[in-house]
């Protein structure tokens, strides 16, 4: 069992030392790597932030001020699905709290968590997607989805756990 | 001349025999917008479609026979976004808007294969109702004055092939072979052209005091951070003619001597990255950008980068920290960018619209240029028209157009929350995002530039325009933007970190009820002061909204705070909730969804909200369906 943890971990490092290869051990491209880690991750995992560190010869403290500066890095687990409400002004203008509102009834997102217990759904909002025109909007993995109506959002979860159970059995 | 200089015309001459073979050509908008709506489902319908019917088609003009096919391209953003997907059709050139996946039969048989424009799929101008066959009988298109925008929507942003042909790269050329830097900063000096990325600062001249600074290494940036809520104009230019900004960085590199480049890009914009990326692939391919462009003695390599969330690195000392690999938190200026910035070298930063007009003015002169827009903000300005209008979109007009022009002429006027035209609805505009401010009826005749918005306490700023109905609480739009401001500021200066969140409290304060005069007193002098005490654009900014919208609403923040009422009943801890028992069927459903019971009534007769234990969520509205339940 314990053999297999080490394996595992060492893969993951092995993963690391490519990204982090990749652009030449440069410590100014920390964010690009970052960015590299997160897209393997879905979040960036506090071990290995230490180990990019200690690859790229700057302090840890460097490399969590940086992960913890910027929007796009998250140092918890996400869920498999990741919803981001657009709550630019044209999409606030057009009732985008409202779309979050009943997200966080739909998904039972209690307090401040915005990850789903089951760790499928993480909701969250974004400054401005610069889809405008299509006020308001919600992005769901990467995949715009614009006009959003309560029902329409309602739906397009439904989906996804109809899909996702449609899997699993 | 050496074996990598690209013979443009050449080129030119080779993609007109490629595109001129097919018999038509079917363009479909891929920009953002019009791929949320669909577009690419419309894409591979199309494809299918015309696959079957064993019609000859085009996908890759490079590497098929094209002879008499029906060639499918795909475009950047055409700026119609709510019409979107977009579908155009050449020699034709007929414009489909809302086109869905189960249009494309039809216009495969009957447009296609017949010649027949199909109705229903073309756009009705909303007040009378009349079909518009193509963008030139359409009045968002009609009043606009397409410069920087000329080419998106209309070439295929991934072919660099296409955009040489429209005499992309002849500039570059022109400014590589012919014009010495000097001359080059004194033609963009001429020209008036002014940085459109908010600050409105002379490019030439920017330009000059980076190429007579010493030393060998300098750099430029682009600077498409575009983070502004409500502005999606660089955005649109990245993705619709990613070419015109590298053709623009070429120039400016030459003119500065600078050898390395970075375009800086929101990561909120997949799209213009991937294409952003591409372009910049082909460029090298082509020997436009690295060693030796057009056979000089120049070297100019460029990279795209990715930024990570934060809106402070639009600012420019803050967005070199984050090229650096650092925490984006701007530095004081002086030193400047021009004189100390990347790493320490002299580097220029201009905007993407402000690069991707660079061209223009070599390729045309700068008198061209000046004969558009207003004498000291002379050319044109694209600005992304949003919010409660009935053509939201992105435009292109000149400078000195009034705001009048934008809103009801191009933006087809004012509209209601459903979406429906509202003659007389005209609130306000906040330009400028928040760092702008609110511009109200009276300035609807204003001639828009640097410096008549800059007289009303507004600013251009990147462009965002936000068109707000007599609906919408100025107090909550004010809070909205402090919200936004207050979760961006970095947290180096004390004034901007604490006194945004101040203010945010206090806006909160009016909304929920708790404010008296002092509150607004504390308000105004606390927003002076971050105002003053910030260093960077972010937190001197930071209270334009609320002080704008404080200076012409007052009477509507005085309400909220002396009268305990928002007038526009949008506050929902200012507003209790009735029900009409006139409209009330009785059927109890907001009762039941009432957390606190304070609902009550018998079936099938009027119900009553007892206010006392109303806590004013809004369920009962939310949930009737005889629209029963109003504020006030």
């Amino acid at each position: 069992m314990e053999k297999t943890t080490q394996q595992k971990a060492m893969r993951k490092f092995t993963k690391i030392c490519d990204i982090v290869n990749q652009y030449n051990r440069d410590k100014s491209k920390l964010i690009p790597i970052l960015q590299k880690v997160q897209d393997e991750y879905r979040y960036l995992p506090e071990e290995v932030l230490t180990f990019v560190a200690t690859t790229l010869n700057i302090p840890p403290a460097t490399v969590y001020g940086v992960a913890t500066f910027y929007a796009h890095f998250t140092l918890s687990p996400r869920g498999k699905y990741v919803i981001r409400i657009c709550d630019g002004t044209a999409c606030h203008v057009k009732g985008s709290n409202k779309l979050l509102e009943t997200l966080r009834e739909k998904l039972n997102l209690k307090d401040k968590n915005t990850t789903t217990s089951d760790m499928l759904f993480t909701l969250e909002t974004v400054s401005c997607l610069g889809a405008c025109g299509l006020a308001p909007v919600l992005v769901i993995n990467d995949v715009v989805h614009g006009q959003v109506t309560r029902e329409k959002a309602i739906k397009l979860i439904d989906e996804i756990i109809e899909k996702e159970n449609k899997n699993a059995g | 001349m050496p074996a990598n200089t690209l013979d443009i015309l050449k080129t030119a001459e080779n993609f007109k025999n490629l595109v001129n073979k097919p018999a038509q050509r079917v363009i479909i908008c891929a920009g953002t917008g019009c791929m949320a709506n669909g577009a690419q489902q419309v894409i591979d319908a199309l494809e299918e479609t015309i696959k079957h019917k064993e019609i000859p088609v085009t996908i890759d003009i490079h590497k098929e026979d094209t002879e008499n096919s029906i060639h499918i391209s795909k475009s950047g953003c055409q700026g119609f976004c709510q019409m979107g997907p977009l579908v155009t059709i050449l020699p034709q050139n007929i414009l489909y808007t809302r086109v869905k996946p189960s249009d494309v039969e039809d216009i495969v048989t009957l447009t296609l294969q017949k010649g027949e424009i199909i109705d229903r799929l073309l756009y009705r101008n909303p007040s009378s109702k009349t079909p518009c066959k193509s963008t030139s009988e359409i009045p968002f298109y009609m009043k606009q004055t397409r410069t920087v925008l000329s080419l998106c929507g209309i070439i295929d942003p991934e072919d660099i092939h296409e955009y040489i042909y429209h005499g992309g790269y002849s500039a570059a050329q022109k400014a590589y072979m012919e014009l010495s830097p000097e001359l080059i900063c004194k033609q963009v000096s001429e020209s008036g052209l002014r940085g459109r990325g908010g600050g409105g600062f002379l490019t030439g001249k920017k330009w000059d005091l980076a190429r007579i600074q010493p030393g060998k290494d300098k750099f430029l940036i682009c600077n498409g951070d575009e983070g502004d809520p409500g502005a999606f104009m660089d955005r649109s230019v990245m993705e619709g003619n990613p070419h015109s900004i590298i053709e623009g960085m070429l120039i400016a590199a030459y003119a500065t001597g600078a050898n390395m480049g970075y375009i800086y890009v929101r990561a909120e914009y997949p799209l213009a990255v991937k294409r952003l990326v591409k372009a910049v692939e082909d460029a090298r391919a082509l020997g436009i950008l690295g060693n030796n462009p057009f056979g000089s003695q120049h070297t100019f390599n460029l990279h795209v980068m990715e930024g990570a969330g934060a809106f402070v690195c639009g600012e420019e000392t803050a967005l070199m920290a984050s090229i650096e690999g650092n925490r984006g938190m701007p530095k004081p200026k002086p030193p400047f960018p021009a004189q100390s910035g990347l790493w320490g070298k002299p580097t220029v930063i201009n905007n993407v619209e402000t690069l991707a007009s660079v061209s223009i003015i070599i390729r045309n002169g700068a008198d061209e240029f000046r004969k558009v827009g207003t004498t000291k903000s002379p050319g044109t300005k694209t600005f992304a028209l949003t919010g409660h209008v009935a053509n939201t979109g992105l435009i292109e007009v000149p400078f000195g157009t009034t705001l009048r022009e934008i809103v009801f002429n191009i933006g087809g006027g004012v509209t209601d929350d459903n979406g429906e035209v509202w003659p007389d609805g005209f609130k306000a505009v906040q330009i400028g995002g928040p760092s702008g401010g609110c511009l109200t009826e009276t300035h609807l005749d204003l001639p828009l530039d640097f410096d008549s918005l800059k007289g009303v306490g507004a600013m251009v700023g990147s462009g965002g325009l936000v068109i707000m109905n007599k609906n919408t609480c100025m107090v909550s739009m004010a809070r909205f933007f402090m919200q936004f401001t207050q979760n961006e500021s970095c947290g180096k200066c004390v004034l901007c970190r604490e006194g945004t969140k101040q203010l945010l409290s206090l806006l909160d304060d009016i909304m929920e009820g708790n404010a008296d005069k002092q509150t607004l007193d504390t308000m105004i002098k606390l927003a002076k002061t971050v105002q003053k005490g910030s260093l960077c654009g972010l937190g001197k900014s930071a209270p334009n909204p609320v002080l704008s919208m404080y200076s012409n609403f007052r009477d509507e923040y005085e309400t909220h705070v002396f009268k305990k009422r928002c007038p526009v009943k949008q506050c929902t801890a200012l507003s209790g909730f009735t029900i009409i028992s006139e409209l009330c069927k009785g059927c109890g459903l907001c009762a039941r969804k009432c957390p606190v019971d304070a609902i009550e009534g018998k079936p099938r007769q009027p119900f009553t909200i007892n206010q006392e234990k109303c806590i004013k969520c809004g369920a009962c509205i939310d949930n009737c369906k005889f629209n029963a339940v109003v504020r006030g």
